[in-house]
């Protein structure tokens, strides 16, 4: 049976690995490279770094980092942030990662994800959403322009037809407050795909995570929980497996 | 020359940076490589891969690997180890974007998964339990059964002869490990899985 991933999601800013608060306040979490040494020893399922110097700034992604991270990581690494073109995936994927999160680039233009999924494969292109509400609505959000008027569900659908092969869901509301994962927006979304959704932000509790994963989410994705909890990923798979839910364990 | 090394074939697909960092990790400096003279010295190959089917046979044609490999597999029975896409690659074709002809080492086809269950997701990405079909096989020794392994996949192997050493249940069994004769190769990422696939590569390598 296939586990549910249970996932560390960071930032890159500055050197440093940093979790942000609704997408704006950060604090550090710590060097990158000994972040990633304590996650592999963890056996933690995956690790998602995002590189927000490199998407907020246009500035070059940092593949120096990005190879001191990989060299830590027997675990499946996904690199986002600041792909902008099929060099910058061959460039990511050189230094070590395994997959690919595209946000801004692929809000702006889809075919890139038909011709990224079609050179790398579906498997190695997540297509990254972040989303706020909005009068009740639902709506894309960008860290450059804002609220955008796209619905989080139509932008799904379209990467799934345009071959990417999974959707991480980042509710800004909900990011860094630990009040938990936005359940609605997961099932407004998460079952309506046919590729696997990855939820994020929010997690302040291993029970919201199990919640996560009965509204939909094929995996949990944070940070928060790990850096300034008490909990640790092996706990959060303690709970979802006492709810039934199948995780890797060891 | 080196002859008694272990090369990655460098055919522009994917993660070779990660396998090779996994095998120094078991004490194995593998060399990373796509040169005729340096494949054709070496004592083990591993052919890995992420992306599409008809890219990597595209590549292996432009680098004019394939007679060389042909020979090093079929004649001079040199053990090589594919993994994901290195395994489709062994088989006759694949269906992915239309028909592709592999290298045709196994028996086999490679195909879509399709479901009805909505549950059932493609790709199949994630950790998922590994079946022992052949409880010897070297290449998971000192490997307990039903252990996991990291999936990440959209088409699967399917042979038309009798090598399967593990199978991973996603809608039905499939196979996700083969060995015939020389030829060893794993549908999971043993470079991203942790400590069982560090065994993996150990086993591999010092068979």
């Amino acid at each position: 049976m296939l586990k549910h991933r249970v996932i560390p999601c960071v930032l890159l800013k500055d050197w440093q690995l940093v979790k942000s608060i609704q997408f704006d306040s950060f604090r550090t979490i710590g060097h990158p490279t000994s972040t990633a040494r304590i996650y592999n020893s963890r056996d933690v399922d995956e690790l998602i770094v995002l590189d927000i110097d490199a998407s907020l700034n246009n500035e070059e992604i940092n593949t120096e980092i990005i190879t001191d991270i990989a060299d830590e990581c027997f675990m499946p690494l996904t690199i986002g942030g600041g792909i902008n073109s099929i060099d910058d995936i061959y460039k990511v994927l050189k230094a070590g990662a395994d997959k690919v999160s595209i946000n801004t680039k692929a809000i702006q233009d889809k075919e890139f994800i038909k011709d990224a999924s079609s050179i790398f494969g579906s498997q190695c292109i997540v297509c990254s959403i972040d989303v706020k509400k909005e009068d009740n609505n639902y709506k894309v959000y960008s860290r450059k322009d804002g609220i955008l008027n796209i619905d989080p569900l139509e932008l799904a659908l379209e990467y799934e037809k345009y071959g990417a092969g999974e959707i991480l869901l980042t509710s800004v509301d909900n990011d860094g407050t630990r009040n938990g994962y936005d359940l609605e927006l997961l099932q407004y979304i998460g079952r309506q795909l046919t590729i696997p959704v990855i939820i994020n932000g929010g997690a302040g509790l291993p029970q919201d995570c199990v919640k996560a994963i009965q509204n939909g989410a094929d995996a949990v994705a944070a940070a928060y929980i790990f850096h300034f909890s008490q909990y640790t990923p092996n706990m959060i798979k303690e709970e979802l497996q006492k709810n039934n839910i199948a995780v890797k364990y060891n | 020359m080196l002859n008694n090394s272990l090369v990655i074939i460098d055919y522009k697909m994917g993660n070779l940076r990660s396998v090779q960092k996994a095998f120094e990790k078991i004490g194995c400096n593998a060399i990373i490589s796509n040169d005729k003279d340096i494949i054709l010295n070496a004592k083990k190959l591993v052919l890995p891969g992420v992306g599409a089917f008809k890219d990597g046979m595209k590549h292996l044609e432009e680098l004019d690997l394939i007679e060389t490999l042909n020979k090093k597999v079929l004649e001079d029975k040199i053990p090589i180890l594919g993994i994901c896409l290195g395994m489709q690659l062994l088989s006759k074709k694949s269906y992915e974007n239309g028909e592709t002809e592999g290298l045709g080492w196994i028996d086999a086809e490679v195909i879509k998964f399709e479901f009805d269950n909505k549950n059932l997701k493609v790709p199949h990405v994630g950790w998922n339990e590994v079946i022992f079909q052949d409880e010897d096989n070297l290449l998971f020794s000192n490997i307990e059964n039903h252990k996991d392994f990291y999936f990440v996949h959209s088409y699967y192997f399917k042979p038309h002869e009798n090598v399967t050493t593990t199978t991973t249940d996603y809608g039905f069994e499939f196979t996700s490990s083969i060995n015939k004769n020389n030829i060893f190769a794993t549908q999971f990422h043993p470079e991203k899985s942790q400590k069982n696939g560090l065994q993996i590569l150990k086993n591999f390598w010092e068979s």
